[in-house]
């Protein structure tokens, strides 16, 4: 009876599972084998400017640490750049889906060129989700004019995973905010036309995080706003880099994003629209790992064969393709997911947390491949070795994000 | 000016694939193979808008003569900034056998109604390298030609072309209207810009058949077998 009674149990079980997977797959009618004619044509423009502009350009970029500003231009030119702004506003307003189709190309050319445009939607995000009328055709209508950069200057020398602890103080006085303070690790920091700046409203420490910080919008020419020197990074090393200090610059009231105390939630919620995004830029770098090292194995001798044709060898690059197509539709799926309407946070964590992972393990595998070529500066994937360790650190930390998707999980788990 | 230019474009096999010839070696193989616009056509097509941007010429016109698929082709045309698009539907039988005879012919039919005063084609095609529709267009219409062109400039109702022949550079003047064909120093042809590629959806495209414009696209030619070169460049 006792073995009668344990049988059912685990059938019970298992068909109460069996339905969640069910509701689960029913729900999802997004076709990852067949892209529109529209987003075909985009990602073949984004391809062809990557494969023929950014990828002969990259390595003296990357030797000289210039900024790329004539690919930017160009990007700007043929409407890679800004996909998010709002038609209204003199954008297109693409969906991150087809964002993250284009960001994907433009990163197998070079990361670096492809960080530097990203800080652009990273900027523009807070605006897009919470700027007013005004604030939206003001700043984000001058970057579809002309090709300005903006950034997003959150993260501090003694805070960066931890926003809640940044120390950037906004003082109101009549109708302006003082603001001081230091930032850090600013993308675009020297070359920004204006920031979104997140800084503590309320100097109350027993204040919850949700209530004492306030978005702005700062024009980088503000008196007061002093861009530090440009940090020389290990990778991605052409994108602009910088600490910016803030001495009593003055923010007119106008330029707060919906109102005292919101800016927490919305510095947050723009990661949910970014992050996919980002998992993109470590796919097409994970993607370019994998092509070159592919290339190289059909063409490099050993041992009387093809390297590609040795197991060793072919079993790399078999779980190199793995990854790259586990992480592509991983980002799809998040971006999709937001796209829809629905809260992506879990996705859009997974797919940045896995990305950033597989970027690293691809490129590392392609130096591997490559063999003492590899390790060499003459040859394009120690460079990426270089570039994929960032993917793990901005945009929230490896560790970040396994905070985000263990508490998304236990939470679903719970109810 | 009040000028119509015609401008054709062939979508065919696109140029970084490798070939691969079928089986029955009745011809290559397409099915699933990668398509885009002849890159002659795209020179073409470059030149044309430019001569619109230059007010030069008032409507640019792009043409293609295929089965549903070419329309994408049709597409990239007017993304890159030509005014509308004509898809002459050839499909199945007709549409492998299509060659320059037969598309000359619907060309000079289309530019008899549709008032065209110069119509610009690529030199030749990659996947035939004919070489023939643009001469056998001017002929049809007995109109002047300047084939090969490395250089286009419109003065008044002349046209000056500078050809590329075996010698060297070739300057002739021709009246209009005329045919040109684009040789690959042209121009530089331009990316379709993302806003561009979404202005395009909207542009017209209107079908028509060979029927319709009384021409007959059955071919006077048998392809008796297609096999590919055991060693490129020995007999």
């Amino acid at each position: 009876l006792f073995f009668i009674y344990c049988c059912i149990e685990r059938i019970s079980w298992r068909l109460q599972k069996t339905k969640a997977l069910l509701d689960h797959t029913n729900t999802l009618s997004l076709n990852l084998t067949e892209l529109t004619d529209q987003q075909k044509e985009f990602q073949e423009v984004a391809r062809k400017f990557a494969r023929e502009e950014i990828v002969p350009a990259a390595p003296s970029y990357d030797k000289s640490g210039e900024y790329p500003f004539p690919l930017i231009k160009r990007a700007w030119e043929l409407g890679l750049m800004n996909g998010h702004i709002p038609e209204d506003c003199g954008g297109m307003g693409l969906g991150i889906f087809d964002a993250c189709l284009i960001t994907e190309e433009l990163a197998f050319g070079c990361t670096g060129v492809q960080t530097a445009i990203e800080a652009n939607s990273l900027g523009q995000m807070p605006v897009i989700i919470a700027g007013n009328d005004a604030q939206k055709k003001k700043y984000l209508g001058r970057m579809t004019e002309e090709p300005l950069m903006c950034a997003y200057c959150v993260t501090e020398p003694g805070a960066g995973s931890d926003v809640a602890g940044i120390k950037t103080r906004a003082v109101k006085k009549g109708d302006e905010y003082v603001v001081n303070g230091q930032k850090m690790w600013i993308t675009n920091g020297g070359k920004a036309n204006w920031y979104f700046l997140l800084a503590r409203t309320d100097p109350d420490p027993k204040c919850s995080a949700s209530k004492a910080f306030t978005g702005f919008i700062v024009e980088a020419d503000t008196p007061g706003v002093q861009p530090g020197r440009k940090e020389l990074n290990m990778g991605q090393r052409c994108s602009d880099t910088r600490g910016i200090t803030f001495e009593d610059v003055r923010i007119p009231k106008e330029n707060v994003l919906i109102g005292e105390g919101a800016g927490f939630k919305i510095a947050m919620g723009a990661f949910d629209k970014t992050r996919p995004p980002v998992a993109a830029g470590a796919t097409g770098l994970a993607q370019r790992a994998l092509e070159e090292a592919t290339k190289y194995a059909l063409e490099r001798k050993t041992f009387g064969k093809f390297i590609a044709e040795h197991q060793a060898v072919s079993f790399l690059l078999a779980e190199m393709a793995m990854k790259v197509e586990l992480a592509r539709m991983a980002y799809q799926r998040a971006a999709w997911e937001v796209d829809q309407g629905r809260r992506n946070t879990y996705y859009a964590s997974i797919a940045k947390a896995y990305a950033g992972d597989i970027a690293n393990q691809c490129a590392t595998d392609a130096v591997q491949i490559f063999g003492g070529n590899g390790f060499n500066s003459e040859y394009p994937v120690e460079k990426l070795m270089r570039d994929a360790k960032i993917y793990q650190i901005y945009e929230g930390t490896a560790q970040i994000q396994r905070l985000i998707i263990s508490r998304e999980h236990l939470g679903k788990f719970k109810q | 000016m009040s000028a119509r230019v015609l401008v054709g474009v062939k979508r065919v096999i696109d140029y970084a694939v490798k070939i691969r010839v079928k089986p029955d070696r009745t011809g290559v193989v397409t099915d699933g193979v990668k398509h885009s616009m002849n890159p002659f056509c795209e020179i073409a097509v470059e030149e044309a808008v430019k001569l619109k941007e230059k007010k030069l010429v008032k409507e640019v016109v792009a043409v293609s003569c295929g089965p549903q698929q070419v329309q994408e082709t049709i597409r990239t045309a007017l993304a890159m900034g030509a005014d509308r698009g004509i898809h002459v539907e050839v499909s199945g039988k007709d549409y492998e056998t299509l060659g320059p005879l037969q598309v000359s012919k619907i060309f000079a039919a289309l530019a008899k109604k549709e008032q065209a005063d110069l119509i610009i084609l690529g030199k030749q095609a990659i996947d035939d390298d004919c070489n023939q529709t643009g001469q056998m267009t001017a002929a049809l219409l007995d109109w002047p030609q300047g084939t090969f062109a490395s250089e286009v400039t419109l003065e008044a109702d002349k046209l000056k072309v500078v050809r590329e022949i075996d010698g060297g550079l070739e300057t002739i003047k021709i009246n209009l209207p005329a045919v040109v064909t684009a040789d690959l120093r042209l121009n530089t042809p331009r990316y379709a810009t993302l806003p561009n590629i979404m202005k395009a959806k909207k542009k017209k495209i209107t079908n028509v058949k060979p029927a319709d414009l009384g021409v007959d696209v059955s071919s006077r030619l048998e392809v008796l077998k297609v096999e590919k070169l055991k060693e490129a460049g020995r007999i």
